[in-house]
C-alpha cells in the first residue's frame, strides 16, 4: 500500500460568527477534530482609539471609553478618570466615591449576566440567555436614569461624576437588587448542575497559576486558578477599603470554573450594592473646584465667574501638570489600566490602554491545543471578550 | 502604596544590577527604572525571579513618540507583583533603528503586547517568535500611533458597487483638519499666568506702585 500524506486541515473559524462574541478570525489548524494551533487574527474592529484620544481634551476623551468594553462601559471610565485624578492630586467628596462604586458593581452584574448566559447560548443552553437579558436592560434602565445613555453613560469623569442620584433611583435600586438573587438562582438551577453543561465545561481550558501568570490573566480567569487577586481587595480605589465582601477562587481554573467565579462575583456584587445604598452620605458628587468640574446651570445664571468657568472647560478644557501615570481598577474582565503620559498641556500626551482580554485571547492559544473544535467555543466563551477592548 | 517601601525597592533594583539601572524614580507612589535596551531581558528576568521582587506578572507593554528627543521611543514595561503587592514600570529608550531583545522568553504575555508595539510605533523586537502586525489592517503601511503620522491616515476603503470589491483610495478630506490652539493665558490647576515667571526671576521690570 502506498504511503499517504495526511495533511492538516486549516479551518478559517470567523470573522463573523456568532461564538466569537463579535469579529474575531480564528485560523485554526485541524488534526481531525482536534486542534493543534490558535491563531487569533484581531483588529477588525480597530479604531485608534488611542491616537484619537492624543487629539482630543481630557474631558472629551471619557465617552471613547465607553465604547472600548461596551459590555461593562462604566468600569473603563472609571480607570480614566482615576489616572487623570491622580495626576491633578484630585480628592473625590463621598458621595461621588460611593456612587461610583454602586454604578461599577452594577456594571459588573450587567458584564457577568451577558458572559454567562451567552457562555452557555454557546453551547446550548437558551434559555438563561433571556431570563439574563430581562436583567440586564433593567441595569441599562438604571444607566440611562442616571446619566441619559443606556450604554455609552460618560458618567465617571475626573473630578467626580456627571450628576446626582435622585432618591427615587436609590429606591428602585435597592428593590431590584432585592429580587434579583431569584434570577441568579434560576439560571444557577439550570447551569450548576446540568450534566450537558457541566461536559462541556468542566476540564475544560485547564490553567494552573503559573500559566496564568505567564500569559499575563487577571480577573475571573486568575481568580478561577486559585489566586486570591482581587485590585479591589488588594490595592482598593474609592470606598472599597470600607466595604464588606469576600473574592471568589476556583480550584482547577477551567470553563466551570470561571462561571462559578462570576456567578459568585455577582452575589457578591450585590452585597457591595446594600452596603453602598446604606452608607451613601449626602454632599456634592464632584470637586468643587470649578476650573475642573463645571458649575450648577444654577450659578451659571447667576455668576459671571461661573459662566466664564463653564465655557471654558467646554472648549479649552482643563490642563493637567506633566507627568505619567497608570491607574488600574478591577473590571469585571480582569486588570483594566490607563497609562496615561501628561505633558503639561490640555490633552493627553499618550494614553495606553492596558486591556485584560487582550491577554486572555492570546492565551487562547495554549488553552486550545488539544481539544476538540467545539471547545474552543467554549473557552472562548469563558474568557469573556469583547472586541471593542481588544482591537481599541 | 507605601513609598518607603517602593523606595526601597528601588535602592535595591539598583544594588542588584549596577550596570544596567541608568535611573531610579518614585512619582505618585509609583516606581519608575530606566534601563538600556540591550540589558532589557536580564532586568526582567531579574525583575521576576528576585525573591525581593518577585514580578510576576507582565501587565502591559507600550511604546511612547518623542519626536524631539534622542533617542525618539521609549518602550514601557509594566510589571505587578501579587506576592509583595507592589508595581514597578521599566523605560527603556529607543532609538528609530535600533532594535529591542524580545522578553517573550521569559514572560509569554509579551508576545502579543511587543507585537502591538511594533504594528503601532514601528520598534523592531529582535529574536521575537511572530513579529506580525496585529491590530491593523492586513497589508497596512505606516506606524499609525507615531506623532508625525496624520490622524486621518493615508488610505480609506469603500466597498465599490460596480467593481463588487472593497477597494482603497487615497483619504479625500472636504474639509481640512483642524487643531485648534488653546494656548491661552487661562490658569490651569497649577495657576501659572504668562509673564509670572518674571516675577519670580526678579527682572526688575515689574512695576511698583
Amino acid at each position: 500500500m502506498s504511503e499517504r500524506q495526511i495533511r492538516n486541515l486549516t479551518v478559517n473559524f470567523g470573522p463573523n460568527h456568532p461564538a466569537t462574541h463579535g469579529v474575531l478570525r480564528l485560523v485554526l489548524e485541524m488534526d481531525g477534530e482536534v486542534v493543534e494551533r490558535a491563531d487569533p487574527h484581531i483588529g477588525f474592529l480597530h479604531r485608534g482609539t488611542e491616537k484619537l484620544i492624543e487629539y482630543k481634551t481630557y474631558l472629551q476623551a471619557v465617552p471613547y471609553f465607553d465604547r472600548l468594553d461596551y459590555v461593562a462601559p462604566i468600569n473603563q471610565e472609571h480607570a480614566y478618570a482615576l489616572a487623570v485624578e491622580k495626576l491633578l492630586g484630585l480628592e473625590l467628596p463621598p458621595r461621588a466615591q460611593y456612587i461610583r462604586v454602586l454604578y461599577g458593581e452594577l456594571t459588573r452584574i450587567l458584564n457577568h449576566l451577558l458572559n454567562v448566559t451567552t457562555l452557555a447560548l454557546d453551547i446550548g443552553a437558551m434559555t438563561p440567555f433571556f431570563w439574563g437579558f430581562e436583567e440586564r436592560e433593567v441595569i441599562m434602565e438604571f444607566y440611562e436614569r442616571a446619566s441619559g445613555a443606556r450604554m455609552h453613560a460618560a458618567y465617571f469623569r475626573p473630578g467626580g461624576v456627571t450628576c446626582d442620584l435622585p432618591d427615587k433611583l436609590l429606591e428602585d435600586i435597592r428593590a431590584w437588587n432585592k429580587a434579583f438573587p431569584k434570577v441568579l438562582d434560576d439560571i444557577e438551577r439550570l447551569l450548576t448542575g446540568n450534566r450537558i453543561f457541566k461536559q462541556r465545561t468542566v476540564d475544560v481550558g485547564k490553567t494552573t497559576p503559573e500559566e496564568a501568570f505567564d500569559w499575563g490573566f487577571t480577573g475571573p480567569m486568575l481568580r478561577a486558578t486559585g489566586v486570591t487577586w482581587d485590585l479591589r481587595r488588594n490595592q482598593p480605589y474609592e470606598v472599597y477599603d470600607q466595604l464588606e465582601f469576600s473574592v471568589p477562587v476556583g480550584t482547577n481554573g477551567d470553563c466551570f470554573e470561571r462561571y462559578l467565579v462570576r456567578m459568585e462575583e455577582m452575589r457578591q456584587s450585590m452585597r457591595i450594592i446594600e452596603q453602598c445604598l446604606d452608607q451613601m452620605p449626602g454632599g456634592p458628587v464632584k470637586v468643587q473646584d470649578h476650573k475642573i468640574a463645571p458649575p450648577t446651570r444654577g450659578e451659571m445664571k447667576r455668576s459671571m465667574e461661573a459662566l466664564i468657568h463653564h465655557f471654558k472647560l467646554y472648549t479649552e478644557g482643563y490642563r493637567v501638570p506633566a507627568g505619567e501615570i497608570y491607574a488600574a481598577v478591577e473590571s469585571p474582565k480582569g486588570e483594566f489600566g490607563v497609562y496615561l503620559v501628561a505633558d503639561g498641556s490640555n490633552r493627553p500626551y499618550r494614553c495606553k490602554i492596558r486591556s485584560p482580554i487582550f491577554a486572555h485571547l492570546q492565551g487562547l492559544d495554549f488553552l486550545s491545543r488539544g481539544h476538540m473544535l467545539a471547545d474552543t467555543v467554549a473557552n472562548l466563551g469563558s474568557m469573556d471578550i469583547c472586541f471593542g477592548e481588544v482591537d481599541r | 502604596m507605601d513609598i518607603q517601601a517602593l523606595k526601597e525597592l528601588g535602592d535595591h533594583i539598583r544594588t542588584s544590577l549596577p550596570d544596567y539601572v541608568r535611573g531610579c524614580e518614585t512619582a505618585h507612589g509609583e516606581l519608575t527604572i530606566a534601563v538600556r535596551a540591550e540589558a532589557v531581558v536580564r532586568t526582567l528576568s531579574f525583575l521576576r525571579s528576585d525573591s525581593n521582587c518577585r514580578f510576576e506578572l507582565l501587565v502591559d507593554v507600550c511604546g511612547v513618540d518623542y519626536p524631539e528627543r534622542d533617542p525618539r521611543f521609549e518602550v514601557v514595561y509594566h510589571l505587578l507583583s501579587l506576592s509583595n503587592n507592589q508595581r514597578v514600570r521599566v523605560r527603556v529608550p529607543v532609538a528609530e533603528n535600533e532594535a529591542v531583545p524580545s522578553v517573550t522568553e521569559v514572560f509569554s504575555s509579551a508576545g502579543w503586547f511587543e507585537r502591538e508595539t511594533w504594528d503601532l510605533f514601528g520598534i523592531y523586537f529582535s529574536d521575537h517568535p511572530d513579529l506580525r502586525r496585529i491590530l491593523t489592517d492586513y497589508g497596512f503601511e505606516g506606524h499609525p500611533l507615531r506623532k508625525d503620522f496624520p490622524l486621518t491616515g493615508y488610505n480609506e476603503v469603500r466597498y465599490d458597487d460596480e467593481q463588487k470589491r472593497v477597494i482603497y483610495e487615497p483619504v479625500k478630506l472636504t474639509q481640512e483638519f483642524r487643531r485648534f490652539d488653546f494656548l491661552s493665558p487661562w490658569e490651569g490647576p497649577e495657576h501659572i499666568l504668562p509673564g509670572d515667571e518674571k516675577v519670580e526671576a526678579g527682572d526688575g521690570n515689574e512695576k511698583t506702585e
